[in-house]
């Protein structure tokens, strides 16, 4: 253990000093008046770090003999995860200060939930992986019911402490059969003993159980039960969150599982990656349709985006990763914009989310539901923008991995899942008349919607250069 | 695999005995007691008196909050422990590992003390 393991740690470091230091800074003074300036210091902080993160790293390093791991697939989603930290933290200042709900624990739960995800991200080793997941997860379950007087937001809580509690039993179980049949803990060692032509059954079990305990994670079906309570039920700017960071972060650790530890044997874990790809696919297309609640509609959204950004990860390859990484990058930006739209909607002040409530909105306010139109159109994967871009990329990655059977599901599943955006454009442009939403719209929320729409549409040029990145992310993890 | 199978073998055996003598001394109380209850007999026992209100009574989550700011101090020892024992060997690594930890925790306590979890009122 040296200054330079601890080097490749800063930047996690630097987060959880800070996170501790203000949270004994505003203890000690004012409370929650320091509330909006830790917010603002938070975010800030965030950035600095994806700027630091983004200009320094190179390479690929390894920190106290290959416990944590720096190459640029960690460094992709780290930057990710940070700045979709910061702008949901920007915009969730206004809804929260009006509903009295600004506290100083929220944005340094946030960062402390940030630094969790960081070391999921970095994770060489079974244990870190779980320390990573569980430092994100409890300062997750703190943060969903952090509207402490409301029942749905205790509920929400409490339902996903218990189905996390429970995802964790699996992955440790998981975990342990790992290591008793690989003798080791480090994703280095388990590779050598995860081969095709000898491969313990044992082992197969504890494969199983990792990636059901890492379905939970990124709710995909048959794991996905909690997700539209816990989104309904936790303050609207928590669930922005939840859509955004913790997913990329899941998401990225799946990755570097089934491929730094379990690269040997694609074919094995690449079939039960696409049974939950097709599955999320599905249920979050078909059991959106039902739905009139807009938080909840954009729970099964992203359990349909999810099993979009499996699909990448199914074809095993390193082109899939890359198709993963830059659908993630996409579908976290159009999530943005959508929740700073959301987090707008109220009436005399009182949080709205029947979509219903948006009858006419075009006539009212044309810019922003011209936004609001774009992003439901790049969500539904509408060929000219962004998010069409995102399903091709990983459209390609399945059918290059002769997975064409599931590129054909997606394509399916799409055109379901264009139904219910394209209810919300509808009720916006061509709904009855009904009593009008507030049209005020905080400055931060207002800038982060548009720039989303906008990068919608620029992004078609060249996807603002991500794809390079994203390669060399993927060949960081898969040779 | 066909090695490791065998070596795992006993502790088979042992949830199958475990298993098999749970079911057997379950099923032995079904089957073969002789069950004759009365309201006397399945009411409450409180030393002899009818009993005075239902045992299911609420008590203050305050208890709750306190006992589990306890546990969190409680498992530290657990930490302390195997750290103290092995002091000689793990060198100033492994003391200033605990002494990060220890001071983590601290900014906790600091944190919850400051808050007021601890104030009975």
């Amino acid at each position: 253990m040296t200054s330079a393991d601890f080097n490749i740690l800063l930047p996690e470091i630097v987060l959880a000093v800070f996170a501790m230091a203000a949270l004994m800074f505003a203890v000690y003074t004012g409370k929650d008046r320091t509330a909006p300036a830790i917010l603002w210091a938070t975010a800030a902080i965030f950035l600095v770090l994806a700027l630091f993160i983004g200009i320094n790293g190179d390479g690929a390093q390894a920190a106290f003999g290959g416990l944590f791991v720096d190459d640029a697939f960690s460094r992709f989603a780290k930057i990710l995860i940070l700045v979709s930290a910061a702008a949901v933290l920007v915009m969730s200042h206004d809804y929260m200060a009006k509903r009295d709900l600004l506290r100083f624990e929220y944005p340094l739960l946030v960062a402390l939930a940030a630094v969790g995800m960081m070391v999921m991200v970095s994770a060489g080793d079974l244990l870190v992986l779980y320390m990573g997941l569980e430092l994100q997860s409890l300062s997750l379950y703190v943060v969903a019911s952090l509207r402490r007087d409301s029942a749905k937001s205790t509920e929400a809580g409490l339902k996903y402490f218990v189905l996390g509690a429970l995802s964790s039993g699996l992955l440790l179980y998981g975990a342990s059969l790992t290591y008793g049949y690989a003798g080791t803990t480090e994703f280095a060692g388990i590779i050598g003993a995860a081969t095709a032509e000898d491969l313990p059954l044992g082992l197969l079990f504890g494969l199983v159980f990792l990636v059901s305990g890492l379905a939970f994670k990124v709710s995909a079906v048959p794991f996905h039960m909690w997700t539209p309570d816990v989104y309904e039920g936790a303050p609207t700017p928590i669930t922005a969150f939840f859509a955004t960071a913790p997913k990329v972060a899941a998401m990225a650790l799946f990755a570097r599982l089934v491929h730094d530890a379990f690269g040997g044997i694609t074919a094995e874990w690449g079939q039960i990656v696409a049974f939950l790809s097709v599955a999320s696919m599905f249920l979050g297309a078909v059991a959106a349709i039902g739905q009139r609640d807009i938080k909840r509609l954009m729970a099964y959204s992203s359990i349909n985006h999810m099993g979009f950004a499996l699909m990448g990860l199914a074809a095993g390859t390193a082109f899939g990763v890359q198709a993963m990484l830059v659908y993630m990058a996409i579908y976290v930006t159009m999530n943005v914009g959508t929740f700073a739209f959301i987090l707008s909607m109220s009436r005399d002040g009182r949080v709205v989310t029947d979509i219903r409530a948006l009858n006419q909105y075009s006539k009212r306010e044309p810019l922003k539901a011209l936004a609001v139109l774009v992003l439901m159109f790049s969500l539904a994967g509408v060929p000219p923008l962004v998010g069409f871009f995102g399903k091709f990329y990983v459209l390609r990655a399945a059918v290059d991995a002769d997975m064409a059977w599931l590129a054909v599901a997606g394509v399916i599943a799409s055109v379901i899942a264009l139904f219910y955006y394209l209810r919300i454009v509808y009720y916006m442009y061509f709904g009855e008349e009904t009593e009008a939403l507030d049209s005020g719209m905080a400055p931060t929320q207002w800038a982060l919607l548009m720039v989303a729409a906008a990068v919608m549409v620029l992004g078609v040029v060249n996807l603002f250069g991500i794809e390079g990145p994203a390669a060399a992310a993927a060949s960081a993890l898969v040779d | 695999m066909q090695a490791l199978a065998t070596e795992y073998l006993p502790i088979l055996l042992f949830l199958g005995v475990a298993l098999g003598l749970g079911l057997v001394l379950m099923l032995a109380a079904m089957i073969l007691a002789v069950r004759n209850p009365d309201p006397e007999k399945v009411s409450a026992y409180e030393c002899g008196f009818n009993a005075f209100d239902d045992a299911r009574m609420k008590f203050d989550v305050r208890f709750y909050l306190v006992s589990i700011l306890f546990i969190i101090f409680d498992l530290e020892v657990a930490f302390l422990f195997p750290w103290a024992v092995a002091f000689r060997d793990i060198g100033d690594v492994g003391f200033w590992s605990m002494m990060v930890f220890l001071a983590v925790l601290t900014v906790g306590f600091a944190y919850e003390w400051k808050k007021g979890a601890l104030e009975w009122e």
